[in-house]
């Protein structure tokens, strides 16, 4: 009754969702339109931390490097065939063969989840000193001129599938980025709901006593792996979208740091939860963006040490606590034979 | 002939210089396995102090020698009471904390100071080999990691102080049956770690730039090199610093400075592949 329930709330959450991108651009301005399309693919971003870390157990602290990779090869793509369709392709699949490298090293070395924070952490400072350096005309490939520090500006954004002729409108490429956002919460609930998404959290809980059932972790882990970087890759190419440029700066420690800060206070263990942390921190960003004095680092540094002492769980996870124990409770004051450990809600993930 | 003398100094300077970024951090992690993301940012602390307290009228020397490690010591004391302690054991949660440390460090600097300040000029002069020209500061770093390395085994082997502090890495609950606290040994651990970082900040801040973010450079390259020199604090972190410090200017003289560091990275990956204890852990197992 209760799992019904939660389906069907959730079904109704999604169709609401739905809804609500599809009418917005008619509801508000077109600067809070590029904000909130700003917000949905760095979303997307964070949805791609949120499985390889929530549910793989892998801790990346270097998600930018596969973010901004894609970022790179959207560009690079999309310049020399002045058509978005391959480039996103691109976008997706440089980033999940980088991936599919440094994780085979990393799972098949064994190495301890905290080395592969390490090593990602320094992937990510050694791509952005590389991109950093390749000012001058020696270093382009094909049309794209890699700029170095500069970055690549004029992107061509996104135009429709196939159809160089026609590029999006604002409300256009809001609707891809959104739909993506959407469709890629979809697609990882399905996949966790499903038998290779449950080995992947087994394998989370415990890596012996799993391979001991005959799985074997290295794959399962660099699947994950894999996934989460085609994901932060494709997440790459919407920002590059929105703005039309991407410049090294894309690699850089904060935005690392900023990744993490999102899935801590939105609640680990979630899919939801880091887009509602994403979402939040990055509106604060904006607004400390346009004011002189407050510092960005000291409001997201004291934001993450206060969450890691005091809230560890996340936002997310918390107020679902909170919900759980006062409606056991409620049944309790009612006489009700409901049991004080609630049935877990599969769903409310 | 010249330039071959001159790369064997850019050697020494390098895997000497890496010696002493890692120090602070092979303590802290290598005895409380608390990995400090923080760690770039005592650098800095203690280049700014060497660099304000210089600029202020201090000998360099002093600056560099006493006040740098003994502010970041302070720092990192605090540090271990408000932020550290409860963290003990959680140890995702702690690189995640650390980190947060890092970003309100940073931002605190950038606050107070700006995003540059007034350097100090490299003491000591240089002299000549041939038609290149080196410093004799150079081969003061060497003499300082050889000294720090000297001091700290001499410390952790043979005075009672190295006996606590090894005895509670290893038992921290048969330790204190035996009298010993291990929360205090603990924050003097951590804050000796701060203080030797803070050293290594304050010899870096005549040869280096001076910005809030420069601790960014040094973490990746002390994380590799602890990650893969292993537990043994001195004979890892010596071997891996210098063999990455080797590589480092060797492919930054083959190629430019930052494929040296590609070339390091790499290197360091196929490293951990192989030897995934590190290279302490395969070849000076249970060394110091």
């Amino acid at each position: 009754m209760t799992q019904r329930l939660a389906l069907f709330t959730q079904a109704l959450a999604v169709v609401v969702a739905a809804v609500a991108i599809a009418i917005a651009p008619g509801m508000i301005e077109i600067f809070t339109l590029m904000q909130i399309t700003l917000f949905a693919s760095m979303a997307v971003l964070s949805l791609s931390l949120a499985f390889i870390w929530g549910f793989g157990g892998i801790l990346s602290f270097g998600q930018t490097a596969f973010f901004g990779l894609g970022g790179y090869a959207y560009a690079v793509a999309a310049i020399n065939f002045q058509d978005s369709t391959q480039a996103i392709m691109l976008a997706v699949i440089v980033p999940a063969l980088f991936s599919a490298i440094l994780g085979y090293f990393a799972f098949y070395g064994r190495i301890s989840d905290v080395y592969l924070g390490v090593i990602t952490l320094t992937v990510t400072l050694i791509l952005f000193n590389v991109i950093n350096s390749t000012s001058g005309d020696e270093y382009r490939i094909g049309e794209a001129m890699l700029g170095g520090f500069n970055g690549i500006p004029a992107v061509p954004t996104f135009n429709m599938p196939f159809d160089p002729e026609s590029p999006l409108s604002p409300e256009q490429s809001w609707w891809a980025t959104a739909g993506t956002l959407l469709l890629v919460y979809l697609g990882l609930r399905a996949l966790l709901a499903s038998p290779f998404g449950r080995v992947i959290v087994a394998v989370r809980e415990n890596e012996v006593r799993a391979s001991l059932l005959g799985y074997d972790p290295r794959v399962v882990k660099l699947m994950t792996f894999i996934l989460g970087g085609a994901i932060a890759g494709l997440a790459g190419a919407l920002y590059v979208n929105w703005g039309a440029f991407v410049g090294p700066t894309i690699f850089s420690l904060s935005l690392s740091a900023e990744i993490i800060i999102w899935i801590t206070v939105g609640g680990l263990g979630t899919l939801l939860g880091p887009i509602i942390g994403c979402i939040l921190i990055e509106y604060i960003v904006a607004g400390i963006g346009s004011q002189q004095t407050l510092n960005s680092n000291l409001v997201l540094g004291s934001v993450l040490v206060f969450f890691v002492l005091l809230i560890p769980k996340g936002i997310v996870p918390t107020i679902r606590d909170i919900a759980t124990g006062l409606l056991a409770r409620i049944g309790r004051g009612h006489g009700d034979a409901t049991p004080a450990t609630m049935p877990q809600t599969a769903g409310v993930k | 002939m010249d330039i071959y003398v001159i790369l064997l100094l850019d050697v020494i300077n390098g895997a000497s210089s890496l010696f002493l970024i890692c120090l602070g951090l092979a303590i802290i992690f290598g005895m409380m396995k608390i990995i400090n993301l923080a760690h770039g940012e005592f650098i800095m602390l203690g280049a700014y102090a060497t660099v304000i307290s210089a600029n202020n009228g201090v000998n360099i020397w002093i600056a560099m020698l006493v006040v740098a490690p003994l502010f970041v010591g302070l720092v990192g004391l605090v540090i271990e009471r408000c932020l550290i302690r409860f963290l003990y054991g959680r140890l995702v949660d702690s690189m995640l904390a650390t980190w947060g440390l890092s970003l309100l460090i940073i931002g605190i600097v950038t606050t107070i100071f700006g995003n540059t300040i007034q350097g100090v000029p490299t003491p000591l002069g240089g002299f000549s080999i041939g038609a290149y020209r080196s410093s004799y500061y150079t081969l003061f770093l060497l003499l300082m990691a050889v000294l720090m390395m000297a001091a700290i085994y001499v410390v952790m082997r043979y005075t009672r102080l190295g006996l606590i502090a090894r005895a509670t890495m290893q038992n921290p609950g048969m330790a204190n049956t035996l009298g010993v606290n291990p929360s205090t040994v603990y924050m003097g651990t951590f804050a000796a770690g701060a203080a030797v970082t803070g050293l290594a900040g304050g010899l870096l801040a005549p040869v280096s730039g001076i910005t809030p973010v420069m601790g960014g450079a040094y973490v990746a390259k002390a994380f590799i090199t602890v990650v893969g020199g292993g537990a043994a604090i001195l004979s890892g972190t010596l071997s891996s610093a210098s063999l990455f410090g080797a590589l480092n200017q060797v492919g930054a003289y083959l190629t430019t400075p930052v494929f040296g560091e590609v070339i390091v990275f790499t290197a360091a990956i196929i490293l951990i592949r192989l030897l995934p204890q590190g290279i302490s852990g395969r070849f000076f197992k249970g060394n110091l």
